[in-house]
């Protein structure tokens, strides 16, 4: 048995890639959720709390329904799928939203609707919630995209059979930049035509050498 | 009342971000929360919220939340009792 | 496999610069959380547990005269080089590493945030880079950012990577302050107790927060053990329960599964049973009756069981560590340390609460917390 990425997708400077193939452009001005909420609309998708995520949530939501999880997990037990997603910036796009409604003492009122975004791990909620993944998740901080940290881990959950299945990758949101990519990674039988999950391969694929 | 009745309505599709829902479909006296529109703690939250906000009302736990958000008809009720 | 050894801890908090001084406040029943009435953080007086700014920088003059470190990066640094003193391991050999677990870093520093000037100490890598800076570590320190899980999954993680030989030590330290942010978002659910948290109580209406910071040093070498007991990780896991991101799942079901993950895991290492406890414990309506209902669910209704947020408050990212180490601390001692703040039972299941510090063998523990997002997290240690 081998691990290798079923799928992957990246939607970074505004350009939507499925498994190496770009979708046509979506061009549209204005800041980071309309760009996002194009692409929402474009895939003709129907889940309403979309609507109340923050960006962060947004941009790992869409990159999420794009890999086809259903079908590529299909028959894995969902407290074997796990998360392992990491960014730079934290959660600090909305840490910013939230601390402009408490700077004014005179205007002060901390909306719970924003502050819940508040932690970069609600995306790895978000996504657990909509395709119902129960198994290891972690959320972890890097100045850089680092493959060594989330390949040490997820290898490890493999090897001693706590995953059969899992998402991973890169999300991250600075204002209206987005730079997002993630990774469907299964454990399976050694085939033709498959890509081998390792460190190596994920950087490559993060570059955009397809 | 009415004109009550709407702004509340037009608030919560707005503040609450309910995309697919016009002001005009929800049904007054329908239960807001669990069934009817559906909405969830974090919402109960920002209405609380928004009482305090716009009309000044604070509502100080979430159990007297509980009574107060039942439809749009109890907290445009609880508005104009407490104005 | 490799076995994965306790060498060493800390703790800093309001009980203390030292879990020595921790530990004596929890046996003699001081609790750290009192009335905190600081305009700058929020408009009213409230309950928390919250360190004197004085005595933190007077301990780390002891230590350093390098200026321009946060009060977090402070806390931080004082807790790891105290838990290394303690040790007979270099933060700068190549096969050591540390792993951060913070929840909001220097949060504080949002505080007339000049969005111009973009102030590089507001991202937690840069919190780290100060860490690894002052002690010289050849290797990036990992940073976990999970919510309220993050000490606990910080250990679980720091655990995997020895027992697999990527590193032979690890030093595992979380922190989190006290800040405006973090007490209006909590006071915007209604999450914050009028008085002092009352954890698993009937009268219980919520958390009160707390700061500090935990280090807990770990290793796959025996031979860096010093104390008499050996105290091995035997089990750990986390899940999701994939049902909402602020409340936790009615029934604990990602608890619970994270719970009969680590049991059925220390059963390879002989740990057929639990002796003790540390519940996450917030005194939250819901956190707490769904811990209780995990806990019912895996079999440990009868496990002596406390939660340490009565001592002191829910120190986020600190959490994890912090308790644990008291747990760890519990072990060693074999004293089952009171349940502060818990008076009569507030759940709907009949767990073991600890009502009075009392003796008792305890040769297992298991640590358990939960957080927002859905996450949860589960660790097990034993007496060798």
């Amino acid at each position: 048995m081998i691990k290798t990425i079923k799928s992957y997708c990246s939607i970074k400077n505004n350009k939507v890639i499925i498994n190496g193939r770009v979708d046509p452009p979506i061009s549209i001005d204005g800041p980071l959720d309309s760009y996002l909420n194009e692409i929402y609309r474009s895939k003709q998708l129907n889940y309403p709390k979309y609507f109340k995520m923050d960006n962060l949530c947004k941009l790992a939501f869409l990159t999420g329904e794009l890999l086809k999880m259903e079908d590529n997990l299909f028959g894995i037990n969902q407290t074997e799928i796990g998360i392992v997603i990491s960014n730079s910036t934290g959660s600090l796009d909305t840490d910013l939203k939230f601390n402009s409604s408490i700077e004014d003492r005179q205007n002060y009122f901390p909306s719970p609707a924003i502050f819940v975004y508040t932690l970069p791990n609600i995306m790895i909620g978000e996504l657990c919630i909509r395709h119902k993944l129960m198994g290891e998740n972690a959320f972890f901080i890097s100045k850089e995209f680092n493959p060594k940290i989330i390949c040490d881990y997820i290898n490890i959950l493999f090897d001693c059979e706590r995953l059969q299945g899992c998402i991973t990758g890169w999300v991250d949101v600075n204002e209206n930049n987005h730079n997002c990519i993630l990774f469907l990674v299964k454990k399976e039988e050694l085939n033709t035509g498959q890509i081998i999950f390792n460190e190596n391969t994920i950087l490559k694929l993060n570059n955009g050498e397809f | 009342m009415e004109k009550l009745i709407e702004d509340l309505k037009k608030e919560i599709v707005n503040k609450l971000r309910l995309e697919n829902i016009q002001w005009d479909d929800i049904v007054t006296d329908d239960p807001l929360f669990v069934e009817g529109l559906g909405l969830d703690s974090i919402d109960a939250l920002e209405l609380m919220l928004i009482l305090e906000k716009k009309y000044g009302i604070k509502i100080n736990s979430i159990e007297d939340g509980k009574k107060v958000l039942y439809s749009i008809k109890t907290i445009a009720e609880f508005i104009t009792a407490n104005k | 496999m490799n076995s994965v050894y306790v060498i060493a801890d800390n703790i800093v908090s309001p009980l203390g610069f030292n879990t020595s001084e921790n530990f004596e406040n929890l046996v003699l029943n001081n609790s750290g959380i009192k009335l905190v009435e600081d305009q700058n953080l929020f408009p009213t007086p409230f309950y928390a547990s919250s360190i004197n700014t004085d005595e933190i920088d007077s301990h780390f003059g002891e230590i350093s005269s390098a200026g321009n470190y946060t009060r977090l990066e402070k806390m931080m640094i004082l807790s790891i080089d105290n838990a290394l003193q303690q040790s007979k391991i270099n933060a700068h050999e190549k096969d050591s590493i540390i792993i951060i677990s913070t929840t909001k870093g220097n949060i504080d520093l949002l505080k007339g945030y000049d969005n111009n000037i973009k102030n590089e100490r507001v991202y937690l890598w840069k919190l780290s880079e100060q860490i690894k800076n002052h002690f010289n570590s050849p290797n990036e320190p990992i940073i976990i950012s999970n919510a309220c899980i993050s000490g606990v999954l910080a250990l679980i993680y720091a655990s995997r990577l020895l027992q697999n030989s990527v590193y032979k030590n690890v030093i595992v330290t979380g922190g989190d302050i006290i800040s405006e942010f973090v007490v209006s978002g909590f006071k915007s659910f209604h999450a914050i107790s009028e008085g002092p948290c009352k954890p698993f109580d009937v009268a219980r209406s919520g958390l009160s927060l707390g700061e500090g910071s935990g280090t807990l040093i770990l290793s796959n070498d025996k031979k860096l053990t010093s104390n008499k007991d050996v105290i091995s990780f035997c089990g750990g896991a986390s899940t999701n329960d994939a049902n909402h991101i602020s409340g936790t799942s009615p029934s604990g079901e990602g608890l619970f599964l994270a719970i009969i993950s680590t049991l059925n895991e220390a059963k390879n290492h002989s740990v057929n049973s639990i002796d003790y406890i540390s519940a996450h414990g917030t005194a939250t309506l819901y956190n707490d009756e769904s811990e209780a209902q995990a806990l019912s669910r895996a079999g440990l209704e009868t496990v002596p069981v406390n939660s340490f947020k009565g001592f002191w408050g829910h120190t986020l990212g600190a959490a994890g560590i912090i308790e644990s180490i008291a747990a760890l601390h519990s072990m060693k001692k074999n004293i089952l340390i009171n349940s502060f703040g818990f008076d009569k039972l507030g759940v709907t299941k009949n767990i073991n609460l600890i009502k009075g510090s009392r003796r008792k063998e305890i040769n297992s523990c298991l640590k358990i917390a939960s957080g927002f997002g859905g996450c949860n997290a589960a660790i097990a240690f034993n007496k060798l």
